[in-house]
């Protein structure tokens, strides 16, 4: 770059758009694997979290005037050593003296050795501690987003619509516990190792469901948290690139995201797949969904989430609702309620009988849920029932159904949805 | 880490079924590990005393200090690498199932 380049208002401008750039790129790939190396390192949570937010900061500072620096993720790991380096001396803590010199050695030579060495191992001890079944789920979810995807906290509260104490009181109160109660940082040994994955994939399925179905007025707020769990699910199939219900989950996530912008209409109110716009759908979403899902099932036996990934790919790929193969919906619901058996996936194995073979069936079906008594008080039983009725022409029954089912919603964009339904069948 | 495991009882577990407690094997193994410090069976709270001083006057009542449908029934003290090797130890004694098990960690003090 010529001198004096910066004086130039264009050339300022490209260097800002260049370092914006740098810094969105380096907070998905660093920040999550400096922290996890620093918390490995030093067992200090808090630390690890202010010490790469202050490099951050200063990276925001910095690299637009001077420039992007060549190794970025080198730059900010640099900065965020020092910082704790400098940290840890002026604290002399409580902890014995043998332990902090061992520790102040083991931060001087990171980074001097071979690049990666261990550090994929400290994101995923990362992920798995965070998501260690001792922390209520609340604190599991804010954990990782602190964390493992660096949001703030007034970022988190704001998504899960809590006041900013509260939530940093959640986080310190986690952080704390892991300390304390001796939680270990670390992958769980072969034989809890699938029971813990599966609580993890939990964590960031909640984290998904969350931001994915937010209810009208946080919408555009709580969409950005199911763009995190894409986010970290994606990182952790690069961990763990054979296990089929990480890949699973990935798959369901980002089909189920594809609809995101033509799940709610022009008023606010929720569109059924069948009502959707689907030239809204994200293609690029249902490609990468459904290449998830092939490689998922190279890998293994069909666990709930590829289950649940192959049914949504079934709804992706169909250009038209009559295109649909709901046979073939109607098999994997089948298989979902083999192995894992629910009420609601029942009710979904009811419904989706009923798309395939007929409104009879469907209703026959549904009742046959309704009678286990199992989903009492839950709107989606009698709202099936109306649809079933509907598509029969029982018009009255339908009514009386929807009606039932409008006074058990409690999210305001369903609401709307079955209100239209009911004028639609003339009430 | 030394945690302090209190075994307790809870109305909503599966009945108590002699014939499935196996405590005393549970005992062998944690012994066998090194991981015991030491335990016991406590009496009922029938057999409970409250002790308390009160503006320097000791009060001495009949009963432990919470009434409620749970009582703590047993204790051991176990010395584990982390909180997985304390859950997993936990999750082996009979009581377990039969109850339930809270795991606390000690908080030594340093005099």
């Amino acid at each position: 770059m010529a001198a004096g380049a910066l004086t130039d208002p264009g050339e300022a401008d490209a260097a800002r758009v260049d370092s914006d750039q740098a810094l969105a790129a380096a907070y998905e790939s660093e920040w999550g694997r400096i922290v996890a190396t620093l918390i490995r390192i030093t067992g200090d949570w808090s630390l690890a979290e202010d010490c790469v937010q202050d490099a951050f900061e200063l990276a925001i500072g910095r690299w637009p005037r001077e420039g992007v620096p060549r190794n970025p993720g080198a730059w900010l790991t640099t900065v965020a050593k020092n910082r704790a380096l400098d940290r840890r001396r002026r604290s002399t803590s409580e902890a014995s003296k043998l332990r902090e010199v061992a520790i102040m050695q083991e931060l001087e030579s990171w980074g001097t050795e071979s690049p990666d060495d261990g550090i994929e191992d400290d994101r995923l001890r990362l992920i798995f501690t965070c998501c260690h079944p001792a922390l209520t789920l609340e604190a599991r979810v804010a954990l990782t987003l602190r964390t493992v995807a660096g949001l703030t906290t007034p970022e988190i509260a704001r998504a899960f619509l809590v006041p900013e104490t509260t939530m940093a009181q959640r986080l310190l109160r986690a952080k704390r516990k892991i300390s304390n109660a001796g939680i270990p940082y670390r992958v769980p040994p072969d034989h809890v190792l699938a029971e813990r994955l599966s609580g993890v994939l939990a964590v960031l399925y909640v984290l998904f469901t969350e931001g994915y179905s937010a209810s009208s007025g946080e919408r555009l707020l709580r969409n950005g948290l199911a763009t995190e769990a894409i986010r970290v699910a994606r990182a952790l199939v690069q961990l763990m690139p054979d296990e089929p219900e990480v890949l699973g989950l990935l798959a369901l996530m980002l089909l189920q995201n594809s609809r995101r912008d033509a799940r709610i209409g022009a008023d606010g109110e929720l569109l059924t797949i069948d009502e959707q716009d689907r030239s809204l759908w994200d293609r690029s979403a249902i490609a990468e969904g459904t290449a998830m899902l092939e490689l998922a099932r190279i890998r293994g036996e069909a666990g709930a989430y590829q289950l649940q990934a192959a049914i949504a790919a079934c709804h992706a790929a169909a250009a038209t609702r009559d295109a649909t193969d709901y046979a073939r919906i109607a098999t994997l619901y089948d298989r979902l309620a083999l192995a894992h058996p629910s009420p609601v996936v029942a009710l979904n194995r009811a419904i989706a009988r009923g798309m395939s073979a007929g409104p009879a069936v469907g209703l026959e079906q549904v009742n046959l849920v309704a009678e286990s008594k199992a989903l009492d008080g839950f709107y989606l039983v009698p709202a099936a029932q109306a649809d079933f009725l509907r598509r029969l022409g029982r018009m009255e029954e339908a009514a009386n159904r929807y009606r039932e089912a409008i006074s058990l919603v409690s999210s305001d964009p369903e609401r709307r949805y079955l209100e239209r339904r009911l004028r639609e069948v003339g009430h | 880490m030394e945690y302090m495991m209190f075994v307790a009882t809870d109305p909503e577990a599966e009945p108590y079924d002699p014939r499935e407690d196996n405590i005393a094997e549970w005992v062998r193994d944690v012994d066998a590990r090194g991981i015991h410090v030491r335990g016991d069976r406590l009496r009922p709270v029938e057999d409970a005393t409250t002790v308390r001083m009160r503006g320097g006057e000791l009060l001495v009542t009949d009963g432990p200090f919470t009434e409620s449908k749970e009582w703590i029934g047993g204790y051991d003290i176990i010395d584990c690498a982390d909180l997985d090797e304390a859950i997993e130890v936990a999750s082996k004694h009979p009581m377990a199932r039969f109850g339930r098990i809270e795991l606390r960690p000690a908080w030594p003090l340093e005099l």
